[in-house]
């Protein structure tokens, strides 16, 4: 049984979590949230002057040529730090993506710049207040243009390059599209959102030159795949968040005296902080799989992300509300850094789709098992 | 990361199962073999595997060999157990005895005692029981209200115990008792192994809620007990009951045969809600995805904690999440497997309920495994104080005189 990182992944988890405490304390959130700044540029520069926006791009392309594991424990501390960096994005996503479904020439266009940190990328999928499907998407690809509007797209507002679901014709079929976001026909607008520490824009695009990835294969299983690698990284996004948001509630409960002793010997908040741990290991386990099966790129991928995506989903969004909740009045302020998980979780939680549709998703799988 | 054995488990793993696909009857192969119909028949069955594996090394795996074990380790020990889940073999009377008695005689026990007990206990001759739960006293254990007064080089001991599982076919029992009422609860308790064949020991069982009688009473009325049968000094058995303890959570067994989310997927097809195929209900549809998502959860905790035993390493207290999870779990998914059957799910019987009954089973099953081996309430208080350090609940009682102590009727 050999179901854990190895001792070099857990060093590298070591080296980012030293830059992260010491680049990326509560203070920088903080100051993204007061403050019109989209991202922290100098934690993102640090992220990229120790490669890590290279980790699992082939050397080819100028990469490190590590796997998604590294990938993972690095998406831990991020989360944990609730880092306000594009990394998910432009790693996660839009690396990724056109790792897995770009032309040749587009990883070698592409590949390089986003492992160096020259670009930043993302991934446009989102068309508005609903989830979105193959039958749903209006964004249109048609003779090396795309025509529609992405809303929210995260980090839309600073990305250079997104890959896009289009419609490139046929019913309900939808494409990938390489867009250069710096180019003629994108227009973009900061969206408000609840978790201002991430930025997001709706991306208009009008008559926008465009390249299509590789149309061979089924446009939404590409679609799927991109979205269950990014659902296993969140995944660790989340189990590090929920382990932040629940040692903040535990620290406070051990400071704070209500009817002279400390509110963490009630049994009302014991037992609330259990129950927090207690996901939070579910959610790791979980994600653990997924972690294996995207690294193996294995069979039972699908059904290991959506478990590791409801599972984290779950996590951090009750770690977050119930560290608040630990905190009474102050955790509600301005000033208490509890603000910063309860909007991360949420902003996490929805990012790559909500739990209902993934629940969906995962029983549609495992009832075709079963019947198998 | 993969779930393969190193090469010294691999072989590890097939010398197990050579050994035994010779000695044993795969469950696959068993369908046909007589089932015991009497407790005699049971005791004969268990205690003649129990001698075969002692004499083979498979009792007691990771204890020395000087003791009858096996001298191995703990990662061989959990490979022997799920090569043994796939055969057809008794178990569980021994493991009270070797998980949590035996391990406290060892630790605390004359040198004498030990050499009298422990081997007959690993060869499955004897059968041991532990008796510490009180009508007073279960989750605070510490509680307890049996006296054991002194009397020349002997103890009269008279009192109550209950939750004894097994005392109606124990040979011996590690018995907590409190020698000295006048000092704080903690600190006036005193610990005894006994013959339960002893005059003065009576054992009633308790028919549980569930129709079967897995645990007991049993009653204690001027038992008399040498000194030499004491274990640890006198009023420091609360410590001596801290290592029997534990290894309670090991020893409480896991929830096998009860209905998982495959079987719930194949009854949400054949039942129906407002007309169409349950399996098509959106809240059918998420409950068997929040089911799933659990049991992968505590699977894949198990793995990890088999990886650090692997390893070589301390495991994590991860662990200590899994019967939290699993009782509850297995009490709802038993619930709402019934409310798939409607008005019918009222209907106890495994020749026509689905699963063979297992909703039923286990729903019902639940409400004690949700208690047995400390309860939902505890298990919380264990972690939020082992694992989170979170400070203990205030406790009236501390520092009382046990005599002085609030109590219940």
């Amino acid at each position: 049984m050999n179901f854990d990182f190895s001792d070099d992944q857990k060093l590298l988890k070591e080296q980012v979590r030293k830059f992260l405490t010491d680049k990326c304390s509560y203070a920088v959130p903080r100051r993204i949230l007061d403050s019109d700044e989209p991202y922290a540029k100098e934690v993102w520069k640090g992220l990229v002057e120790m490669g890590l926006t290279g980790t699992a791009i082939p050397e080819a392309y100028g990469g490190l040529g590590l796997g998604a594991l590294e990938l993972c424990v690095i998406a831990e501390e991020l989360g944990r730090a609730v880092a306000p960096v594009p990394f998910s994005s432009s790693v996660y996503l839009a690396s990724e993506a056109i790792k897995l479904f770009g032309t040749e020439k587009q990883k070698q266009t592409w590949l390089p710049k986003l492992a160096s940190g020259e670009i930043i990328g993302t991934f446009a999928i989102s068309e508005g207040l609903h989830a979105p499907s193959a039958h749903n998407t209006r964004t249109s690809f048609a003779g090396g243009k795309v025509n529609g509007v992405k809303t929210p797209v995260a980090d839309g507002d600073i990305a250079d390059v997104a890959v896009v679901v289009v419609n490139a014709g046929g019913k309900d079929k939808v494409s990938l599209a390489i867009v250069d976001l710096k180019g003629a026909g994108v227009s973009r607008e900061v969206l408000r959102t609840l978790d201002p520490t991430r930025s997001h824009a709706a991306v208009t695009f009008k008559d926008a030159p465009a390249e299509l990835m590789d149309s061979a294969g089924d446009g939404w299983s590409q679609v799927s795949r991109i979205l269950d690698g990014a659902a296993v990284l969140f995944a660790f996004e989340q189990v590090g968040g929920a382990e932040a948001a629940l040692e903040m509630a535990r620290d406070y409960s051990l400071e704070r005296y209500a009817f002279g002793r400390q509110i963490g010997s009630y049994q009302a908040i014991k037992h609330k902080l259990a129950d927090i741990y207690v996901k939070k290991e579910l959610a790791k386990s979980n994600a653990y799989f997924g972690a294996m099966m995207l690294n193996d790129e294995g069979s039972e991928l699908p059904e290991a992300a959506a478990a590791s995506r409801i599972a984290g989903n779950d996590a951090y969004v009750f770690a977050a509300q119930e560290s608040l909740q630990t905190h009474g009045g102050i955790g509600y302020t301005w000033e208490a850094n509890t603000q910063f998980h309860y909007r991360r979780a949420k902003l996490l939680a929805l990012a790559v789709g909500a739990s209902v549709q993934w629940k969906e998703k995962l029983v549609q799988r495992l009832e075709a098992k079963n019947a198998a | 990361m993969d779930f393969n054995d190193t090469k010294d488990e691999a072989a590890y793993r097939a010398q197990v199962r050579g050994w035994l696909d010779k000695n044993a009857v795969r469950k696959a192969d068993a369908k046909d073999l007589p089932v015991p119909k009497t407790l005699e028949e049971v005791l004969k069955q268990s205690k003649d595997w129990q001698a075969k594996k002692a004499s083979a090394g498979y009792a007691c795996i990771t204890w020395p060999k000087e003791w009858g074990g096996g001298g191995g380790t703990t990662i061989q020990n959990v490979i022997y157990g799920q090569e043994e889940a796939n055969y057809a073999v008794p178990g569980g009377v021994f493991a009270i005895g070797l998980g949590m008695c035996i391990p406290t005689l060892m630790a605390f026990g004359s040198e004498e005692a030990k050499k009298r007990y422990v081997g007959p206990a690993v060869r499955g001759d004897e059968i041991w029981c532990q008796l510490f739960s009180e009508p007073a006293g279960g989750s605070d254990v510490a509680g307890l209200r049996t006296r054991a007064e002194k009397d020349g080089d002997e103890w009269v001991i008279n009192g109550q115990k209950v939750w004894t599982s097994g005392a109606h076919y124990s040979d011996f029992g590690i018995l907590l008792t409190r020698t000295d009422p006048t000092v704080p609860k903690h600190k006036g308790l005193t610990m005894f192994y006994i013959d339960m064949k002893s005059p003065g020991v009576e054992v009633r069982p308790i028919k549980q809620m569930s129709g079967g009688a897995d645990f007991n009473e049993v009653f204690f009325t001027n038992l008399r007990v040498k000194d030499s049968q004491r274990l640890g000094k006198v009023g420091e058995g609360w410590k001596v009951a801290l290592t029997t303890l534990m290894n309670e959570r090991l020893a409480v067994g896991g929830s096998q045969g009860n209905a998982d989310t495959d079987d719930l997927i194949e009854l949400a097809r054949e039942t129906e809600i407002a007309g169409k195929p349950a399996i098509d209900n959106g809240a059918v549809r998420e409950r068997i995805a929040d089911w799933y998502v659990q049991a992968q959860g505590l699977k894949f905790t198990r793995f990890r904690t088999l990886t650090a035993l692997s390893r070589g390493e301390t495991p994590g207290p991860e662990s200590s999440i899994s019967k939290i999870v699993a009782a509850k779990k297995m009490q709802d998914l038993g619930s709402f497997g019934m409310d798939l059957q409607d008005m019918g799910g009222v209907i106890r019987d495994r020749s026509i309920s689905p699963a063979e009954g297992a909703y039923t089973e286990q729903w019902i099953g639940a409400a004690g495994y949700r208690i047995a081996g400390g309860t939902d309430e505890i298990l919380r208080n264990i972690v939020a104080e082992r694992v989170l350090g979170m400070p203990q609940d205030v406790r009236v009682d501390k520092d009382l005189p046990f005599n002085q102590a609030p109590k219940g009727k």
